[in-house]
């Protein structure tokens, strides 16, 4: 259903300005910086692993944690249930550290190197006056390092602790260690352990009891160096009736090898909490044939553990060779929320596997989930989607709707919806569209003076409104932007 | 305004048009009749440059230019509109965007200033009222869940805002019932000055009621063969085609 604002004028300015943001055209993001970097050699083994928490100055039990985490993962093998074909990826083939070369902790953006800021004015993001008059504090990773945390200050008076992982384990260790993998664990899956064992850098994020976080809090992830896997771990917990919406943004410069991406991000939600949790995901794609591109296997999950708490993933993906992740929320706390809106995207030879967990353990738990996939070339699109209802969770509601929309004959679209229901007094619904871009539609359009290009751009923006619908302003922009990227010269 | 000559055209290699001749001036408002499957949609269709037909002769001169070299969004920022008979819909877009969107494509062409999101406003609220749409019709994704009439009055309400040179309407009074028909025509009737010009599609002379033709033109297999004034679709209503097609073929 569409939205109604009772604002059209506003509305209206809005989509204008995403009608407007309609323009480029390659992969922009595709620059690599020179900067002088420190690097690993390629491979992995137990000293690699506390080389790493050696240099971050860690306290024990993370070491520990870390070198327990990688001789689990040695136990386990890649999992090949996802609908996605790759060649097999060389983990002793890849470098497992890279952190632009600092001579001493940075006061000050002076201090920044010159061509680290270049690069981050190329993305955009310009990390302090800009994001002050937009309100998002920005923690930015480049590689595995983060650079630079802005609005530290004005988080501080209200308690709210917005840091780099590495920074939040020097100043807070106890409250890290509380949460740190609480969610995730490192026996969870393949990639989760590979991230723990080797993880170099992320967020972490604190809201206070009571607290209203007053900014969007946005990380931005760039990948630079060459074979650099980049493995970050976003934490963020919302103490009882806390507030906080957190942006993710990524993007890769253009490469001819495969890169890796295995993140971990874990969310907790405590009693009345809520965190908003929005991704829009550009890693390099590859090229038209197929060639380059970044992996993205990601494990995100939240908790809702208390009472009345919800957590809303959002996400737009339409970078990366292959994605594989499925934000997940486990709905513990009675009449919890969680949802999951999505738009993921992919052209030529891209493959995504993508979905979401809601594991509804509570009574009266609430879940949504609203997915949109889009193919085109000759990429292939799964949803993969598991609904999960325990045998005390009376009331359970869950609603489910997946669309997907081809552009091209050659592409795929699937959907694996799975359910497991152990309660009785529940209801799942499930509801499922498949949709190709009419020429009708088309030339109905052109009728009106709109050229093929920006004809498709509408008509699938149309499609993702739902979802665009429920990010921030500034991503809704980006997204669309994104969207008509990664969809050009698709059709005709 | 519009001079057709000797058009021809084809789908899937049947031909449809076969050599048909109009002349259409600026102030005049023409009807095209005729039986079912005499082409009259196929003329449509060709004009605005539909891609599932193909033009296989004759000439089309739009505003001084060769209409049949123009990508189909030029034809229409040249003025040329089509009132569909079947308006599609397209989810999730909203009338507003995509008449803005339309709006400033036309404007661009011409290099005219975008207009102002107040300006804009004004516009649709003025012409809304036209056609009796309230602003939720308006607010709401492009034709999606609409009647068939609240579709037909948003082709017109469209036609209002786009203020065409030329406005084709193809059986834009199909599917209205009487209180529809009135308000559709209503529209049109705002519409028409003596700078522009509208060729109505259609099979009932019941339109024509409301919107009164300066011409009449039967069209059969693929050509005009009759035209006459406005008491020609009243000779049509008692007679049917039968007199006029007899021997055409």
């Amino acid at each position: 259903m569409e939205a109604t604002s009772g604002n059209s004028e506003k509305s209206l300015a809005d989509e204008k300005v995403l009608i407007n943001e309609l323009t480029d055209k390659e992969y922009e993001w595709g620059f690599v910086t020179d900067i002088e970097s420190d690097v690993f050699p390629k491979g992995l083994n137990e000293n690699t692993v506390r080389k790493i928490s050696k240099i971050k100055n860690e306290p024990e039990w993370l070491t520990e944690y870390r070198v327990k985490a990688y001789n689990h993962w040695l136990t386990l093998k890649e999992p090949k249930w996802p609908n996605v074909v790759y060649p097999e990826i060389d983990f002793q083939d890849i470098r497992y550290y890279s952190a632009p070369k600092q001579k001493e902790q940075l006061e000050s953006l002076d201090d920044v190197d010159p061509e680290l800021l270049k690069t981050f004015e190329k993305l955009g993001i310009s990390i302090e006056e800009q994001k002050k008059l937009s309100n998002v504090a920005v923690d930015v990773v480049f590689d595995s390092v983060s650079v630079k945390t802005t609005f530290q200050d004005t988080l501080k008076e209200k308690g709210i602790i917005f840091s780099p992982l590495s920074e939040a384990l020097q100043n807070h260790p106890d409250l890290v260690k509380e949460y740190f993998g609480s969610v995730v664990p490192y026996t969870d899956n393949f990639y989760a352990a590979l991230n723990a064992a080797v993880f170099s850098e992320g967020s972490f994020v604190y809201i206070p009891k009571g607290v209203r976080c007053p900014m969007e809090l946005s990380t931005y992830f760039r990948i630079n160096s060459m074979d650099t896997g980049q493995f970050e771990r976003t934490l963020v917990v919302a103490e009882e009736g806390a507030y906080v919406s957190y942006l993710e943004g990524c993007t890769a410069p253009m490469r001819d090898e495969n890169q890796l991406h295995a993140a971990v991000v874990e969310l907790v939600a405590k009693k009345d909490a809520e965190i908003k949790y929005s991704t829009v995901q550009n890693w390099y794609p590859g090229d038209k044939e197929g060639k380059g591109g970044i992996y993205n296997f990601v494990t995100k999950r939240g908790i809702c553990e208390g009472d009345n708490s919800k957590i809303s993933w959002s996400q737009v993906e339409t970078g990366s060779a292959i994605t594989w992740k499925y934000p997940s929320t486990i709905l513990k706390g009675d009449n919890s929320v969680g949802e999951f809106y999505s738009v993921a995207v992919t052209n030529n030879y891209q493959q995504a596997d993508t979905g979401t967990k809601m594991i509804h353990l509570g009574k009266n738990t609430k879940s949504t989930i609203v997915s949109k996939g889009i193919s085109a070339g000759r990429s292939n699109n799964s949803y993969r989607g598991l609904v999960k209802i325990g045998k005390n969770a009376d009331g359970a509601r869950n609603f489910s709707q997946c669309d997907s929309m081809l552009m091209s004959d050659k592409c795929g679209a699937h959907t694996f919806p799975y359910l497991e229901i152990d309660n009785k007094n529940s209801t799942v619904e499930h509801e499922a569209t498949t949709s190709k871009v009419s020429e009708d539609q088309i030339f109905y359009l052109n009728q009106r003076g709109i050229s093929t290009e920006d004809a498709v751009n509408m008509i699938v923006n149309g499609f993702c409104k739902e979802v665009f619908n429920k990010l921030p302003m500034e991503f809704a922009v980006e997204a669309t932007k994104l969207l008509a990227l990664s969809l050009e010269g698709s059709v005709g | 305004m519009i001079t057709i000559k000797n058009l021809k055209a084809k789908i899937d290699n049947k031909e449809i048009l076969r050599g048909l001749d109009l002349q259409v001036n600026a102030g005049e408002v023409h009807a095209i009749m005729g039986p079912n499957g005499s082409g009259k949609s196929t003329l449509a269709n060709v004009l605005t440059g539909h891609d599932s037909y193909e033009v296989s002769g004759g000439e089309v001169i739009f505003n001084e230019k060769n209409l049949l070299n123009l990508a189909p969004e030029d034809r229409a920022r040249e003025g040329l509109f089509l009132g569909f008979q079947y308006p599609v819909e397209i989810p999730g877009v909203s009338n507003a965007t995509f008449l803005q969107t339309a709006i400033n494509e036309i404007r661009k062409y011409k290099n005219e200033e975008e207009i102002t999101p107040k300006e804009f406003l004004a516009k649709m609220r003025e012409k809304a009222k036209v056609v009796g749409m309230d602003s939720s019709l308006i607010s709401r994704a492009v034709n999606t869940g609409f009647s068939g009439g609240e579709k037909k009055k948003n082709e017109i309400f469209q036609l209002l805002m786009l203020d065409p040179k030329l406005a084709i309407l193809d059986e834009t009074d199909s599917g209205l019932d009487i209180d529809a028909l009135r308000i559709v025509s209503q529209g049109v009737n705002e519409y028409k000055n003596e700078n522009n010009a509208v060729i109505l599609v259609t099979h009932y002379q019941r339109l024509l009621d409301y919107i009164v033709p300066d011409f009449i033109h039967v069209l059969y297999n693929g050509k005009i063969v009759k035209s006459g004034g406005k008491e020609l679709a009243l000779e049509l209503e008692e007679k049917g085609y039968d007199w006029i097609t007899k021997g055409e073929n």
